[in-house]
Formats: C-alpha cells, sequence, structure tokens
C-alpha cells in the first residue's frame, strides 16, 4: 500500500463525520459485541487503531468481516462513537485499498448476494445459494435442507427479474461497485 | 471651566506597537478644556500613578481621563489614585484604546486616528461628570445556611463561632445530610457518624445557631446586607417545644413498613418517624402521605383511622391539625450548601438524561448503589452491618462493584466525573473483604481518580491488601439469570470479555444536584449550569462566591466533591461572610440609577423593565398628608446599573448616574464633529 | 380503511412466505389496506452497506422513491433488515451532507424522502385495540389465551434508536404489547435483543448456532412455550437451524412470525398463515393450544353453570325458609 497524505483518522471523519478521538477505550462496546469471542480485533479495538493511524492492521483485518453489524456496540457507546459506522467504512476502504481479508464464505456471500441482485434486482434464493457454493466451494453444505424448503414452499426455481433492471445497473455503475 | 488631564499608556508594546501614543497626546495637547496630555510606557505601574498624582496637583485638573485598557482592569486604580490626590473618583475615566484599538486592529495610522478619536470622545464625556460619592448600606450580621448536611454544618459553626448569628435550615427532620448515611469514610475508614454527630449536636446547641429542620426557603426579597427571608417550616404535626424524643410514639405506630429514606430503601420506618437514632433535632415527623389517619382523612372517613401516636404521647405534643407556619428572618448573607442526590438509573428520567436500560433500569434484583451499600455495611443499618443481599438475605460471595454509571456517560446526559466513586469503590471492596474474607470482589473501572492526600495509596490498597480484583473495562449489560446477577464486562488490558455470576452487584452511580435547587436557585436570583450545579462566580479566582452580591456556596451542590473538599469550601464561603460582617456599612459604587421627582410623570414603565427588582412606586404627598401623585424610586442597595429603566423612561426623569444622558450624547456628539 | 404501501422484500417472496401470507391475511383481517409496490428491487440488507455505504443508501432508496411516486407516504417493511435499511436510508438522505443531491442522481429521477417506514411490529402495535376487540370478539376460543410467548426483537427492529425510535432499545415492549393484545402473557428474558446471527446464516452457520443456542435456552429457562420474531432471519436461524444446535432428547422451539401469531388469536385457519412450513413443526403447539382452549372455555362454562345452579338451590332454600317462617339466613348461608 502506498503511503496516502492523510490519516485514517482523517480519512474516517470525511466519510462518517465521526471524531475516533472521541473513544476513551473503555470497552463497553466489546463487553456486548456477540462476534468478540471470534474476532482478533474487536470494536474497540478498530476504534484505537482508526485513532493511531495504523491502516493496514485496520484494514487488511479479518476480523472487520466478522461483524454482524447488530449495532449492539453503537447502541451502548457512552460517547456515540458508533463503531458500527466506522467499522462499516474500514471495510469500504479496505475493498478500496484491495486489501480486504474477507474469509472466503463471507466474501462469497457477499459477491454472490451482490451479483444476483445486480442482474435481477431482487434476490433470487436458489440462484443466491448455488452461486455462493460454486464462489465458496461449499458445495455440500445445506444440501440436506434443500429438498425440506421446497416442499415446504420455501424455494423456487424461476427468478424473478424486475423490469427496472436497468435501473439497478445505474446504482451499481454509479457507485462504483464490482460484486 | 474644566481642566482635564490625559493620559496615554503605550502598555508596553501591547498598546505602543499598534498606536502612536505620542501623536495621539499631541492631539488632546490642543483639544478645548484639556490642561495636559502626557503618554508613558505603563500607566498602572507605581510611577505612572505618581504621574497622575502630580499632574492633578500642578494643573488643578478638575477630571482625568487614562487612555490605556479595559476599564475591568484598571479603572479602580486609577480612581484610587486621583482620590489620593483629592480629586473625586468619579471625575476619573478611562478610554479603551486597547482592546477597542490596539489589539484588533493592524494599520498604525488607522489605529492611531481611531485611538485619538477614542480618548476625544472620553474627555468630552469627563466634563459632563459630577463628583459622586459611594453609597452606604447598612449590613444585617446574621446569616442563613440553606442545608444541613456537612459543608451547611461547618459554615455555620465558623460564622457563629466568629461571633455572628446564623439560621440553619433544612429541608429533612434531621441535620447530617448524606454523610450521616455513611458507615466509614475513606481514606481512614473513620466511622461516618461518629466524627458527625458531635457536630452536629454543637450546631444544635449552639447559642449563635437557630435552626429550622423539615423547613425550606419560601421568599427571598432584598439585596446583600439587606435580605428578607421568609422560611416556611412544613408541619411536622409534633410540637417542638413538648417533645422530649422519648420515642413512644414511633413504638406505637401501626404503619411499621413503609420505606426507609435513611435507609436507601433497604430498611423499614414507621408513619411517625426520626430518621435515624442519632437525628438532631431527636423530634420525629409524621408522615402524613403514609400515615393512617390522613389516609382516612384524605378518603373522607367520617370516624379517626388511628390515633395510636397521640395517645401515646405523654407530653401531648402530638398535633394532627398542625399546618406550615412562616418565620421571616432579616440576612445579611447567605450560603446555599444544599448537597448532592444520587443519579438513578430508572427509565423516568428528569429532562435531559437517561436510564440505563442495559442494566435493567433499576428493576433487577440485587443490583444497589453506593449509599445502599453504605446502609448495609454500617453497624446501624438494616442488617446491622453485615453484608447480606437484600433479595434473600443471603451472604454474597461474589461482589461487582461497576464504576461510571451515569458519569463520564454523554449519551445518558452526564459528561462529568462525580470525582468521589473511585475512592468509594476501593472503600467498598475493602468493606466487603474485610467482612466476607472468602468473598471475591470484583470492580470493573475506567480510569482511577484518587488524587486527594493519601488516596492513591488507599486505592491500592484494597487491591494489594485485599484482594479486590480491578478489572479496566466497561460493563455492556447486567440483567439476572436465575439466582445469579449476569455482568457482561470485558478487560481492555487483558483483551478479553468478561463474564462474572455475581451475587450482588453495587452501581457507583454519579453524583448530582438535588432536586428542587433549579426553583431555590431562582428565588436567589443565582444561576445554574446545564446540569444544575449552583454557578460559582469565578471558576479559578472565586470559587465560593456566586454573580449575586451576598450569596455564597459550599459543598456538592456546586460540584461534586469529598467531604473535606466540602468543608473546606463551606469554611471559606464562611470567612467570606465574616468579611462581609466585619464592617457595620457596605460600600456600593453610585454608578446606580437615580429619579428627577420633579419630572417623573409616575407611569412605572421603569419598573416593568428592572431585572433587579430595584424601582419601587413611592406616593408623594401634600403638606397636608394627602396623596398628591406617585412617582418611581430607585432603590441604590439593588440597583446593578445596567441602564435599561433610563432607555424607557418616556420623561427622561431617571438617569444612571456615570452615564447620563448628556454623558453620553456629548460622546456622541465628539465622534460625529471632530474629525 | 387505512392504505399502506408494502414492501415484502426477497425474504418474503422466499424463503420466509409465510411471513408474508400470514401478514396479509392478518392486515385483510384488520381492514389495513396493502399495496405491493410496483417492481420493487432488493434493499442490499447486509451484502451493501458493509461493502459500499453509498450503495447502502441507494439500493433501499429506490424502493422509497417508488413508493413516493406511487403515491404513498407509509411503507411497511416486515423484514427486519429491509425496515432497518430503508430506515437508514432515510435518515442518511436528510442528514448526511450532500446525499439529498447524490441520491436523485444516482437513482435517474427526483426524490424528495417523503416516505415514512414502518415495520410489521410497529403496525400490529398501533392496530392492538382492533385486535382485542376482534380477539373478544372470535367465535372459536382464544387458543393464545395465557400462553407463555417469549418476543425476541433481534438487534435491526430497535437499533440504532436514531434510525428506528418507536421502541426502547434496551427493554423494547412493543412486541410484547402485541402478545398481550392477543391474550398471550408476554415472558420475561433476557435475550430481546442480542443478535442471532443475522446474515452468517450461511457464510458463518457455526456463529449462528452459538448465538441461536443461547436464545433458545433463555427463552426456555424463562418458561416461553414459543418464540415469537419478526425478522425472516432470526426466523431461519432459530428455526431451520434449530435441528443444528439442539441437544438430544429437547424438547423443539417453535418459531412463530408475529402476524402468525396475530392470525391464530383472531381465529384464521393456521394453513392460511403458512404455519405449516417451518421446519420445527408448529402443529403440535398448535394442537395443544387449541385443545387447552376447548378445554378451558368447556371448564368456565361447566364452572358458570354450576354457580348458577347453587345460586339457585340457594334461592329456593330461601324462599322455603320464607314460607316456614323461619329466617333461613344463618344456615343458608352456610353452603358456599
Amino acid at each position: 500500500m502506498s503511503a496516502p497524505s492523510r490519516t485514517l483518522a482523517a480519512d474516517i471523519l470525511e466519510a462518517t463525520g465521526i471524531n475516533a478521538a472521541t473513544c476513551y477505550q473503555c470497552g463497553k462496546c466489546s463487553a456486548g459485541c456477540p462476534m468478540a469471542s471470534e474476532s482478533d480485533l474487536r470494536p474497540h479495538n478498530v476504534m484505537r487503531l482508526v485513532m493511531q493511524d495504523r491502516r493496514e492492521a485496520a484494514l487488511a483485518d479479518e476480523s472487520i468481516w466478522l461483524c454482524l453489524t447488530c449495532e449492539t456496540c453503537s447502541a451502548r457507546c457512552p460517547n456515540a462513537c458508533d463503531p458500527a459506522r466506522v467499522i462499516d467504512a474500514v471495510r469500504e476502504m479496505s475493498i478500496e485499498a484491495g486489501v480486504a481479508d474477507m474469509p472466503r464464505n463471507v466474501a462469497a456471500f457477499h459477491r454472490a448476494f451482490l451479483e444476483q441482485i445486480r442482474t435481477n434486482g431482487r434476490l433470487h434464493e436458489m440462484g443466491l445459494v448455488l452461486e455462493y457454493k460454486l464462489r465458496s466451494g461449499d458445495l455440500i453444505k445445506d444440501v440436506t435442507n434443500a429438498p425440506g424448503m421446497l416442499s415446504r414452499g420455501k424455494l423456487s426455481f424461476r427468478a424473478a427479474r424486475i423490469e427496472g433492471v436497468a435501473e439497478i445497473k445505474r446504482i451499481f455503475e454509479k457507485c462504483g461497485v464490482t460484486p | 471651566m474644566s481642566r482635564v488631564g490625559v493620559f496615554i499608556c503605550h502598555c508596553g508594546e501591547n498598546i505602543g506597537r499598534t498606536v502612536d501614543c505620542e501623536a495621539v497626546a499631541e492631539a488632546l495637547k490642543d483639544h478645548p478644556g484639556v490642561a495636559v496630555a502626557k503618554d508613558y510606557k505603563y500607566m498602572c505601574s507605581d510611577p505612572g500613578q505618581q504621574l497622575v498624582k502630580k499632574a492633578i496637583e500642578d494643573n488643578d485638573l478638575t477630571g482625568v481621563v487614562v487612555a490605556a485598557c479595559s476599564p475591568h482592569m484598571h479603572e479602580k486604580t486609577f480612581r484610587r489614585a486621583c482620590d489620593q490626590a483629592g480629586l473625586n473618583k468619579y471625575m476619573c475615566e478611562m478610554a479603551n484604546i486597547r482592546e477597542h484599538c490596539s489589539w484588533i486592529h493592524e494599520d498604525r495610522g488607522e489605529a492611531t486616528e481611531k485611538a485619538i478619536d477614542i480618548t476625544r470622545t472620553i474627555v468630552e464625556k469627563v466634563k459632563h461628570n459630577k463628583p459622586l460619592e459611594s453609597i452606604r448600606i447598612p449590613v444585617t450580621k446574621r446569616a442563613l445556611v440553606i442545608g444541613g448536611g456537612i459543608a451547611g454544618i461547618q459554615a455555620a459553626l465558623d460564622i457563629a463561632d466568629g461571633g455572628h448569628q446564623v439560621v440553619l435550615i433544612e429541608k429533612e427532620a434531621s441535620i447530617g445530610g448524606h454523610m450521616s448515611q455513611l458507615s466509614e469514610t475513606f481514606p481512614t475508614l473513620d466511622c461516618s457518624q461518629c466524627i458527625l454527630t458531635p457536630r452536629m449536636v454543637e450546631a444544635y446547641q449552639h447559642p449563635n445557631i437557630t435552626l429550622h429542620t423539615w423547613s425550606e426557603v419560601e421568599k427571598v426579597d432584598g439585596y446583600i446586607g439587606n435580605f428578607n427571608v421568609k422560611i416556611r417550616k412544613k408541619a411536622r404535626s409534633v410540637n417542638e417545644d413538648l417533645c422530649n424524643g422519648c420515642g413512644d410514639c414511633q413504638a406505637a405506630c401501626p404503619a411499621k413498613r413503609i420505606p426507609s429514606e435513611f435507609e436507601a430503601g433497604l430498611g423499614k420506618r414507621t408513619a411517625i418517624y426520626v430518621p435515624f437514632p442519632q437525628a438532631v433535632p431527636n423530634i420525629p415527623v409524621l408522615d402524613r402521605q403514609n400515615c393512617t389517619l390522613f389516609k382516612g382523612r384524605r378518603k373522607g372517613l367520617a370516624k379517626v383511622a388511628c390515633g395510636k401516636c397521640k395517645e401515646a404521647c405523654l407530653k401531648g405534643a402530638i398535633d394532627y391539625d398542625a399546618e406550615d407556619t412562616f418565620v421571616e428572618e432579616e440576612i445579611g448573607a447567605i450560603v446555599v450548601a444544599t448537597g448532592f442526590q444520587l443519579y438513578n438509573i430508572g427509565r423516568e428520567q428528569p429532562e435531559g438524561l437517561k436510564g440505563y436500560g442495559e442494566y435493567g433500569y433499576g428493576e433487577v434484583p440485587d443490583v444497589i448503589d453506593g449509599l445502599q451499600f453504605e446502609r448495609l455495611a454500617s453497624a446501624s443499618g438494616p442488617t446491622a452491618g453485615a453484608i447480606l443481599r437484600p433479595s434473600d438475605g443471603k451472604e454474597p460471595k461474589t461482589v461487582v462493584f461497576v464504576h461510571c454509571v451515569g458519569s463520564r456517560d454523554p449519551e445518558k446526559g452526564i459528561s462529568y466525573c462525580s470525582k468521589i466513586c473511585c475512592m468509594y469503590n476501593a472503600k467498598h471492596a475493602m468493606l466487603y473483604k474485610h467482612k466476607v474474607h472468602d468473598g471475591r470482589a470484583v470492580a470493573f473501572y475506567m480510569d482511577i481518580r484518587a488524587a486527594g492526600k493519601g488516596y492513591d495509596e488507599f486505592s491500592r490498597r484494597a487491591i494489594e491488601e485485599d484482594g479486590a480484583e480491578y478489572i479496566r473495562g466497561r460493563v455492556s449489560r447486567i440483567f439476572r439469570d436465575g439466582d445469579v446477577v449476569k455482568v457482561w464486562g470485558y478487560d481492555t488490558l487483558s483483551q478479553e470479555q468478561v463474564v462474572i455470576d455475581a451475587d450482588m452487584v453495587v452501581l457507583a452511580t454519579a453524583m448530582r444536584p438535588q432536586d428542587g435547587v433549579r426553583e431555590l436557585a431562582q428565588k436567589l436570583s443565582v444561576s445554574t449550569d446545564e446540569h444544575g450545579f449552583i454557578n460559582e462566580a469565578h471558576p479559578k479566582l472565586r470559587p465560593v462566591e456566586t454573580n449575586t452580591a451576598g450569596v455564597f456556596v459550599a459543598g456538592a451542590c456546586q460540584a461534586p466533591r469529598d467531604i473535606p473538599d466540602a468543608v473546606a469550601m463551606a469554611s471559606a464561603a464562611g470567612a467570606k461572610v465574616m468579611s462581609l460582617f466585619s464592617a457595620d456599612e457596605l460600600e456600593r459604587e453610585p454608578a446606580v440609577a437615580i429619579v428627577n421627582e420633579n419630572t417623573c410623570i409616575g407611569c412605572m414603565n421603569c419598573a416593568k423593565v428592572c431585572a433587579y427588582g430595584a424601582i419601587e412606586q413611592r406616593e408623594i404627598c401634600a403638606v397636608d398628608g394627602h396623596v398628591c401623585g406617585h412617582v418611581a424610586y430607585v432603590n441604590p442597595g439593588v440597583c446593578q446599573g445596567c441602564g435599561t429603566c433610563q432607555a424607557v423612561c418616556p420623561s427622561k426623569s431617571v438617569e444612571l448616574q456615570t452615564f447620563t444622558d448628556e454623558q453620553i450624547f456629548s460622546e456622541i456628539n465628539a465622534l460625529c464633529y471632530w474629525e | 380503511m387505512t392504505n399502506v404501501a408494502y414492501y415484502p422484500g426477497c425474504s418474503l417472496h422466499g424463503t420466509s412466505r409465510e411471513f408474508d401470507e400470514s401478514l396479509r391475511a392478518v392486515a385483510a383481517e384488520l381492514g389495513i389496506g396493502l399495496t405491493e409496490i410496483a417492481d420493487w428491487s432488493c434493499c442490499g440488507a447486509s451484502s451493501g452497506h458493509t461493502t459500499d455505504h453509498l450503495l447502502g443508501v441507494a439500493l433501499p432508496a429506490r424502493n422509497l422513491a417508488l413508493a413516493e411516486a406511487q403515491g404513498f407516504d407509509t411503507v411497511v417493511a416486515p423484514c427486519a433488515a429491509c425496515y432497518n435499511r430503508m430506515s437508514a436510508a432515510r435518515l442518511a438522505i436528510a442528514t448526511e451532507d450532500g446525499l439529498a443531491e447524490q441520491i436523485p442522481d444516482i437513482l435517474g429521477h427526483p426524490f424528495a424522502n417523503s416516505v415514512h417506514v414502518h415495520n410489521a411490529v410497529e403496525l400490529l402495535h398501533d392496530a392492538s385495540t382492533i385486535i382485542e376487540e376482534k380477539v373478544a370478539a372470535a367465535l372459536a376460543p382464544n387458543p393464545l389465551e395465557g400462553v407463555k410467548l417469549a418476543a425476541y426483537y433481534g438487534c435491526l427492529l430497535v437499533r440504532p434508536f436514531e434510525v428506528c425510535g418507536y421502541d426502547d432499545p434496551e427493554q423494547p415492549t412493543s412486541m410484547d404489547d402485541v402478545i398481550n393484545a392477543c391474550g398471550a402473557d408476554d415472558v420475561d428474558w433476557d435475550m430481546k435483543v442480542e443478535c442471532c446471527g443475522g446474515a452468517f446464516s450461511v457464510s458463518r452457520t457455526k456463529s449462528v448456532l452459538r448465538l441461536g443456542r443461547a436464545i433458545i435456552d433463555n427463552a426456555r429457562a424463562h418458561g416461553a412455550e414459543a418464540i415469537i420474531v419478526a425478522c425472516p432471519l432470526c426466523h431461519s436461524n432459530l428455526d431451520l437451524r434449530q435441528k443444528a444446535m439442539a441437544q438430544r432428547g429437547e424438547e423443539p422451539m417453535p418459531i412463530l412470525f408475529v402476524t402468525q401469531m396475530v392470525g391464530l388469536a383472531l381465529g384464521l385457519a393456521p394453513v392460511d398463515l403458512g404455519l405449516g412450513r417451518h421446519f420445527v413443526d408448529t402443529e403440535p403447539l398448535i394442537a395443544r393450544l387449541v385443545q387447552q382452549a376447548a378445554e378451558r372455555v368447556a371448564a368456565e362454562k361447566l364452572a358458570k353453570e354450576e354457580a348458577a345452579a347453587k345460586a339457585a338451590a340457594r334461592a329456593e332454600k330461601q324462599k322455603v325458609g320464607a314460607a316456614a317462617g323461619t329466617s333461613g339466613g344463618a344456615e343458608g348461608g352456610e353452603a358456599q
């Protein structure tokens, strides 16, 4: 990664309006984080990396992709530091910088999901699952659920493509996102 | 004929760098009415003042203009110098060529021109100045102390020991405040009541102190040295002169299960009660809200629902028909010492505050606050000093202490630190471990604030000697899980989530001002900050005064603080009061409004706009006594010299001395006329 | 009849069809008109906003714009994720610098951000009084009377407060109120707002199993007979995945959508509410509740008849006593 001219904190401030220095590292966010036991970096750790301008450590860590976006951290933060929003922004920067370390399955899921929407406008869940399996290589998982889903009328084979799918493609283009 | 002396100060480089002071002096030399014009490096210095005095003598000056800094800085200095040289001090004015000129402009030429204009303007004003004398007002040497906690008691004792009368009022039935609820005090672990009750008794018995408990301030009129205070003595239903404190009424009262405020809800009291055995005065009060007889009265019952206390009282001191009475006192100085209350985490909150839903909104059993823990630890408390949890009376083997509940939490509405909690949490952990040797004390903290004398050492003792576990991290959730209270916290130093199954949790909740303080502040014309704390006059240099002359402040009602600081502040307020009382008269600046009764038409527009209530209506009587008219009268003791009355008077009958219409118009003319 | 725009979202047309079915059935019964937004598209859910902030606002905004253009001022989005994303987009456009101009440009047409967003719980909560009335007036006995139900809000219905703003984010009560309106008892439990694992259902199932386990355990420990949800992902995580997280010999915990619960209380047929589509079979629960209700009503009827018979007998005794000249007061009063 080439050295950027601004600090990570300044980038976050511009992207989100959040001043990372308001975080006094009390740990309340991480105390209630449901994914803390599975992540190296907890919400307050990410805030600390932002404050210390440790760009690579924040952007290239797998932990930010394990965030559930459940908003528990932001709801309880005494200083309204909104760690959930900061982590959102770090993820976006991570993709832009090309250093995103998404766990394989998570990456596959996001890409499959977004590609589905871009192509059809709506999620065709069967299509999503197929595409996810192809991208993740996770072919066997949940296969046993498929008959159950079908018999309960929860899966359809036909994709529902909306009329305004061109508008969706336009949205993706204008936002600069290619799944 | 005016002979005005003009003195231009360089103020070192402050003025001299931007304004050509010599040129200003030169320009003013020839101004009509100016006898002498000089410039000097530092006018406020001793030589500078000598310069002024000599000029007054040599030139027989009738007025002095010092062109220098703001009057706020040195008007007093130069007026004193003039006074010493024999010139009435109100013939001296300052022209501000620093804050209004040299500090805000860069172009030397333009700044000098402006300085000349400003100085000329004030010279023209001074020509219309009149010699004035200070106003002298008498001082009533009696103080009022509002609040009977440790700060109020200390202030009262200091003033009384100094030989002056004190009226001490307290809204509860006994003095003592929150300090009387504490078990031990840090850092010495002194028994709180043992050190407090002698002071309480001293205050009660002091010949110079009049104590009114179960009383509140109803109304305050007047001004420094001359307040008139109306005190509401709420109906006690017990005659204070007849009661001998025997306690028979309490023993007889059938309503025995009312939650006791003194026990912080952990114990019960009767309807007629004395809050605690060492109460001062030891005279009970009848809680009409919960009394069976009064409940019956409110229901409209024909029969008297109860009367057991009255029957039991051998002194005939019980009076069910007693009403609130009023006492009026003439007061010279007021000390506000209303103390604090603890923030509670419940759903219902005053405006600006939020409760802690994540900690259960105060509905989770065995989650208590600091004062409740004090009552558990106290030998005279509901558990006789044994640490037992409220839900089932079992001894808790794991107690979690949570710091900063409410404090340092802007999202909940309290951004400040409550100062005492780190210390009392350490104390609580120690007391718990002293009583439950095999117990586990865990404290979740953010930072340790232990800045007082011996405080850090005390706080370390809890960890190093008494085995308290200190975990740095805030708690995300507290909820009940069967028999335990689950605490979800975090250890930011070891970087791991921590879940504790506690038997009891003690929350260190924030210190807040008492309810009703904003209303009291209104009555006293003092201001409060956004949290409701009383505002001091200056945060650094005037911590015990308010912006209302004659009203002082002491203790936790001004900001969170501990007992030694509250006592120190109370003594400081006491000293201020004594200094006020040291003279029989107070000198006030004569910059007050005066009404010309000949031209006043009595419309009272002035009274309507006076923010200080300084203007009254006065009758004009003929020789035979019949009233022939009304005019306005400005009380020189209350008037603050704002000039609003002067602006609204339709007949131009009221003028602020030192800012008369003539003086102001002469300034305006000077600006317009002279190039 | 109130008429609102209806945004089903992708899940309600697929894996959570029953949420859509039950919502429509209940709305019809309560006199709420739902008009599906024409040509709606996916809101982006988690994948949108976690990868690109602008995309995460633009995708839901398209649907808000559609609702606006189609003449609506309110849209109901039952899926908690859709609801949260649409509300967040609405707030972002109203408060973030430049978005109010940027979004219409991205969409390619004007957009005034005038549409309000509600979720299914809010909709039902607002209709609580009507629900109570209809439940009381229903012909069949209410199978939910006195049944203990745990309201599971999950994370996106109430957080963040600035976005959702209609209930307490730590101790919400709106769904509990709806449970009570249906005659059931809401359970006081501790995992009301703890996340179920959401979008990791497919990509990181082990997290979902861990989190879901804690939720179901806690509901069970507090006596819940079923868990009520208002989010397709919560439902899927607790229902479809329950078998994987269950321990041997454990009683299954049925997971019902809040709309299905209201439907049952209103007397609608389970098949119309999609109750046959769950992985944790709801039939045993419903059968038991229906029988319980029938027995309860029968017992009440019997008690009433017995009380009436006793009162009649007492009256008879008094008549006889009066005729015989004795005051049958004291003895007669013994027969209680």
